[in-house]
């Protein structure tokens, strides 16, 4: 069955983004990494390593990992998990691909204090 | 009175839905089915192995006129059906009026012709019908044929081969980085491209197609960098449009395909649609797979089965080029949480990738061989839950009685007149025939061929060979590889390249049996470098394994914002420089204006978004990137010398200026800096740097491999010569041979201790042959490499805009 709760928002082509490679979305609540792997699978994460606050979009994309160009702490893209002997955690987001075109969730928008 | 049934095209997924609807329900209906085609049904897939001579047409028939005849259908071939009317219920065709109780579109999809000028000459074929394939055996007629084929994937590349086995010229144009990208990932594709080439099919990749030249027909294809490509046939195949035509005009919910629901029904009760000209729950099939599941359920609504539904199969691939074995199932899903099993064998030209996600199958791709594609993709569709058997199940059911993969194949597979020892010149050849005559370790081996016994560093591949040679006799020492992707270490990978010729980071990984898909954040960088510097010509420069600093030429600070540094050649500069860069400090807000330590000034903590601008400004003004943040040659410290100095024997600032203009933008292992000193006093300490220049009256003091950071150490003498040409020359060579043969991320000081002096002045100073090469090699490096990487950035709008963020969702929230 199909039930779809979100909305999803175009926001650009995933050609926009290199394979292996990353671009920001500014969002109310600061930036979201959106990342294209070398199989042209999307993650999104919020530009801030756990560690000192990197800009994880500047990282080397290798496999679902991506590693932060301050300090080499290695995150997962799926999970936003430091991988390896580090321990902390990066808020990721929902995002999809269709038909060459990037998808994020509505919530996106939302991602804004009460004002 | 039986039912009115109605069929519109005579293809694959209408035959199988007549053969599954006479099993349910032989004589429920009065049948007519138009074909827009002059014949009936055919098995479409089989067109390439009638294109290649394989078969005949007659071969592939699926439904000849007697089994239509003893069906009691009536057949309208060569005759398409042009309009639908709804409301009178019936369909319109040259030959009249046919009214139906029930209809079902199958309309299946036409060929997709990019829309580039000269499409429409003759000679332009798609590759979708037997139409087609008698417009292609015409063209390939005569001797000599030249076809070229735009497109790289699964169609196009079975026309390539079948061609090529008329025996044609036959050239691929493919948009993409590799073959087949949406099947297959980069290795794969690099594998499957060496195989057609193999067979004489040349492969372009990343080939845009500008425009198809011609008059009376077709001659050539012109690519957007401006090659042309000789023609007398062009095969399109760029992918499919389903046929939806018929439905649109009829006010039918269309999508990409005919929208239809789980039982084929499309927006009219009395309308169905199946085959590849419908969109299933947002998908469109290119497959028969699904095609025959949707013939099967809505045979059985016809019979009267209400219960009948369609549920989206998993699809796989494979692609039927006589003697390439290739499989691939499972989508390019988004979903969190994949992970990923990758085994190579590079000597057997293996590759397989198990696509994981919460302990299940979700994707396989398998290359060279596909022998447990039918397991693999049998736990996929299962669902079966592989963690208890996850170490091995890459290794397919044979595992039991299987060996794991074998680390020493890229070695195995070296032909014998490979150089393993590149200081003394010493071939896998001559290694086995000391094994054979009785060297049984690396001391030996270095006794009887001085294989390793200078630099040492092929030492891990002269152990290798001997495993390989003496098998189980050999005990191989524990290795330590550059990072977890591998076993090799730098220099193994340096000789690799050299020795299998290889030009590109997936072949690389794939020779020499990378552990992961797509390498790692210490490997990239490492590899990009040496394939680079091996081949400057062939290899182009991968951005995205390159540290944040190298990709946005600036270094990154601890806030994420950038310092701009441009070049000021030997430390000089002008009044008019420095006013620009006032200018630009004061335009883009820097925060920090510093005089660094190399003779130059800083500007720090500019934003991203800025720096092509600023960099535009300073271009503006004269001036190019400093590289204050590569591995590369970053500064030439100069003295004022003869210029002002009262102790100054030569024009220190000239040459250090000279040396700059000749150095500037060259990649190195790590970074690189000079300093000329005008007289000993040495006021531009060269006698710390990588390469220091002291000037004396009688010529010039070159002196290499010095430090000044967390290690301190003095310049070693090269050598001492009389000119300012000289000076040139040994230092380029030095620098080359720094390039060659150093590991990533070792200064010339680290290196030098490896290798020691005696070695590199043997080449750089006593050969003065050797000396010549490496500075030819430099110079033809350098015609690609020194240019202003600022410049290429400030260009086009379009390449600024990857500077900015992908979107910005702050405005729209406001709303
Ligand atoms: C060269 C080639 C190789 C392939 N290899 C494979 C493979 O290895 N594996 C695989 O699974 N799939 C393969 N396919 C794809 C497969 O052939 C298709 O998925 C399948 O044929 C689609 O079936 P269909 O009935 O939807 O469409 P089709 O088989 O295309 O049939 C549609 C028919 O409708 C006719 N038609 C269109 N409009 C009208 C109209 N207005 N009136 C009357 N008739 C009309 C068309 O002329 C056509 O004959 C291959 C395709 C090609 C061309
Ligand atoms: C391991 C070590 C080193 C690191 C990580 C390092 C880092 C850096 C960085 C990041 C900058 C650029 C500042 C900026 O513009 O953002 C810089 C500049 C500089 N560093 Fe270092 N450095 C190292 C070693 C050295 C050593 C050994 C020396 C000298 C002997 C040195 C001398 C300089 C100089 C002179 C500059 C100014 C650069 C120029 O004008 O191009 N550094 N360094
Ligand atoms: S190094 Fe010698 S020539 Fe150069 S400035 Fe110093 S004293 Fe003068
Ligand atoms: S901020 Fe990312 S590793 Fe330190």
């Amino acid at each position: 069955m199909k039930t779809e709760t979100t909305d999803w928002i175009d926001i650009a082509a995933l050609d926009d983004i290199p394979p292996r490679g990353a671009r920001v979305v500014r969002t109310a609540e600061g930036c979201i990494a959106v990342f294209r792997t070398h199989d042209d699978r999307v993650f999104a994460l919020d530009d801030r390593c756990p560690h000192k606050g990197g800009p994880l979009s500047e990282g080397i994309v290798h496999g679902t990992a991506v590693t932060c160009p301050l300090h080499n702490w290695v995150i997962d893209l799926a999970t936003g998990e430091a991988r390896g002997a580090d321990e902390g955690r990066v808020r990721s987001h929902e995002i999809r691909i269709r038909e060459g075109r990037i998808l994020v969730s509505s919530q996106w928008l939302a991602k804004r204090k009460a004002a | 009175m039986k039912e009115k049934l109605v069929i519109i095209g005579a293809g694959m997924a209408s035959g199988r839905l007549l053969e599954d609807l006479f099993e349910h329900a032989p004589d429920r209906y009065d049948i007519t089915l138009f074909g827009a085609e002059p014949r009936g049904n055919y098995n479409r897939i089989m067109l390439s192995p009638v294109l290649a001579g394989e078969k005949s047409y007659e071969e592939i028939v699926t439904h000849d006129a007697a089994w239509y005849r003893s069906h009691g259908i009536a057949t309208r071939f060569g005759e398409p059906v042009v309009r639908i009317d709804r409301e009178r219920g019936c369909v319109i065709s040259p030959g009249g009026e046919t009214p139906y109780d029930r209809l079902v579109i199958a309309t299946g999809s036409a060929s997709f012709f990019i829309p580039v000028p000269g499409r429409d000459l003759p000679g332009v074929i798609g590759f979708r019908d037997m139409d087609d394939v008698e417009a292609m055996l015409e063209a390939a007629r005569a001797p000599g044929r030249r076809a070229v084929i735009i497109g790289g994937g699964l169609l196009g590349l079975e026309a390539a081969a079948a061609l090529r086995a008329r025996g044609m010229e036959v050239t691929v144009l493919h948009l993409m980085g590799h073959l087949m990208e949406r099947q297959l990932d980069p290795a794969a594709g690099y594998l499957l491209q060496r195989a057609l080439e193999a067979r004489g099919i040349e492969v372009f990749c990343n080939a845009h197609t500008k425009a198809i030249l011609g008059h009376e027909r077709v001659d050539a294809v012109l690519l957007e960098d401006g090659s042309v490509h000789e023609a007398d046939l062009v095969v399109m195949a760029t992918g499919i449009r389903p046929e939806t035509r018929l439905a649109v005009d009829a006010g039918l919910r269309v999508e990409r395909g005919i929208w239809v629901d789980d039982a084929l029904q499309t927006t009219d009760p009395a309308i169905y649609a199946l085959g590849e000209c419908v969109e299933h729950r947002q998908t469109v099939y290119g497959l028969v797979a699904p095609l025959y599941d949707m013939a099967r359920v809505l045979a059985r609504r016809l019979a009267g089965d209400a219960d009948a539904a369609f549920e989206p199969p998993a699809v796989s691939t494979r692609l039927k080029v006589t003697g390439i074995d290739l499989f691939s199932v499972g989508e390019i899903a988004t979903d969190k949480g994949h992970e990923e099993i990758v085994f190579r064998d590079p000597g057997r030209g293996i590759y397989k990738r198990l696509v994981i996600e919460a302990g299940r199958i979700i994707g396989v791709v398998l290359y060279g061989d596909t022998t447990d594609s039918g397991w693999f993709f049998a736990k996929l569709k299962a669902g079966e839950d592989i963690d208890p058997i996850r170490d091995t199940v890459i290794f397919g059911p044979a595992y039991a009685e299987g060996a794991a993969a074998d680390p020493l194949a890229a070695v195995a597979a070296l032909p014998p007149e490979a150089e393993i020892c590149g200081c003394n010149g010493v071939c896998k050849g001559d290694i086995v025939a000391a094994i054979e005559g009785g060297a049984t370790d690396l001391a030996a081996i270095r006794a009887t061929t001085k294989a390793s016994a200078s630099c040492g560093s092929c030492a891990g591949l002269v152990e290798q060979v001997l495993a390989a040679t003496l098998g189980d006799d050999f005990a191989l020492p524990e290795k330590k590889g550059i990072c977890p992707c591998t076993d090799l270490g730098h220099e193994d990978i340096r000789r690799l390249i050299k020795a299998r010729e290889i030009k590109t980071m997936p072949a690389l990984m794939q020779e020499a049996g990378w552990k992961s898909s797509c390498g790692c954040h210490v490997c990239r960088p490492a590899l990009n470098f040496y394939l680079l510097a091996e081949w400057p010509l062939e290899y182009a420069d991968d951005a995205q394994s390159r540290f944040v600093n190298e990709r946005n030429h600036a270094n990154i600070q601890k806030d994420g914002t950038y310092s701009v540094m441009p070049r000021m050649w030997g430390g000089m500069t002008t009044p008019a420089e420095l006013r620009a860069i006032a200018d630009a400090a004061e335009k883009y807000d820097v925060p920090a204006v510093k005089v660094t330590g190399g003779q130059r000034i800083d500007l720090l903590g500019v934003k991203k978004e800025d720096l092509p601008s600023i960099w535009a400004d300073l271009n503006a003004a004269g001036m190019v990137s400093g590289h204050a943040y590569s591995k590369g040659l970053r500064t030439v410290k100069t003295c004022v010398g003869t210029d002002f100095c009262r102790f100054g024997t030569q024009d220190s600032t000239g040459l250090g200026i000279r040396l700059e203009k000749i150095l500037w933008g060259s990649w190195t292992p790590h970074k690189v800096k000079l300093a000329v000193s005008g007289c000993p006093r040495n006021c531009a300490e060269a006698t710390c740097k990588d390469v220091g220049v002291i000037c004396t009256e009688t010529g010039y003091e070159i002196g290499v491999a010095g430090a000044a950071g967390m290690d301190l150490k003095k310049t070693e003498p090269l050598v001492r010569v009389a000119t300012e040409d000289e000076v040139a020359e040994y230092v380029t060579a030095f620098i080359q041979l720094y390039r060659e043969n150093a590991a990533y991320l070792d200064r010339p000081y680290k290196w030098v201790e490896k290798v020691g002096m005696d070695w590199v002045r043997a080449r750089v100073v006593e050969d003065a042959d050797s000396r010549k090469a490496l500075c030819e090699r430099f110079e033809i490096s350098q015609s690609v490499y020194r240019k202003d990487p600022w410049a290429q950035e400030t260009g086009a709008a379009q390449r600024r805009r990857k500077w900015a963020p992908l979107a910005d969702l702050t405005l729209e929230a406001a709303e």
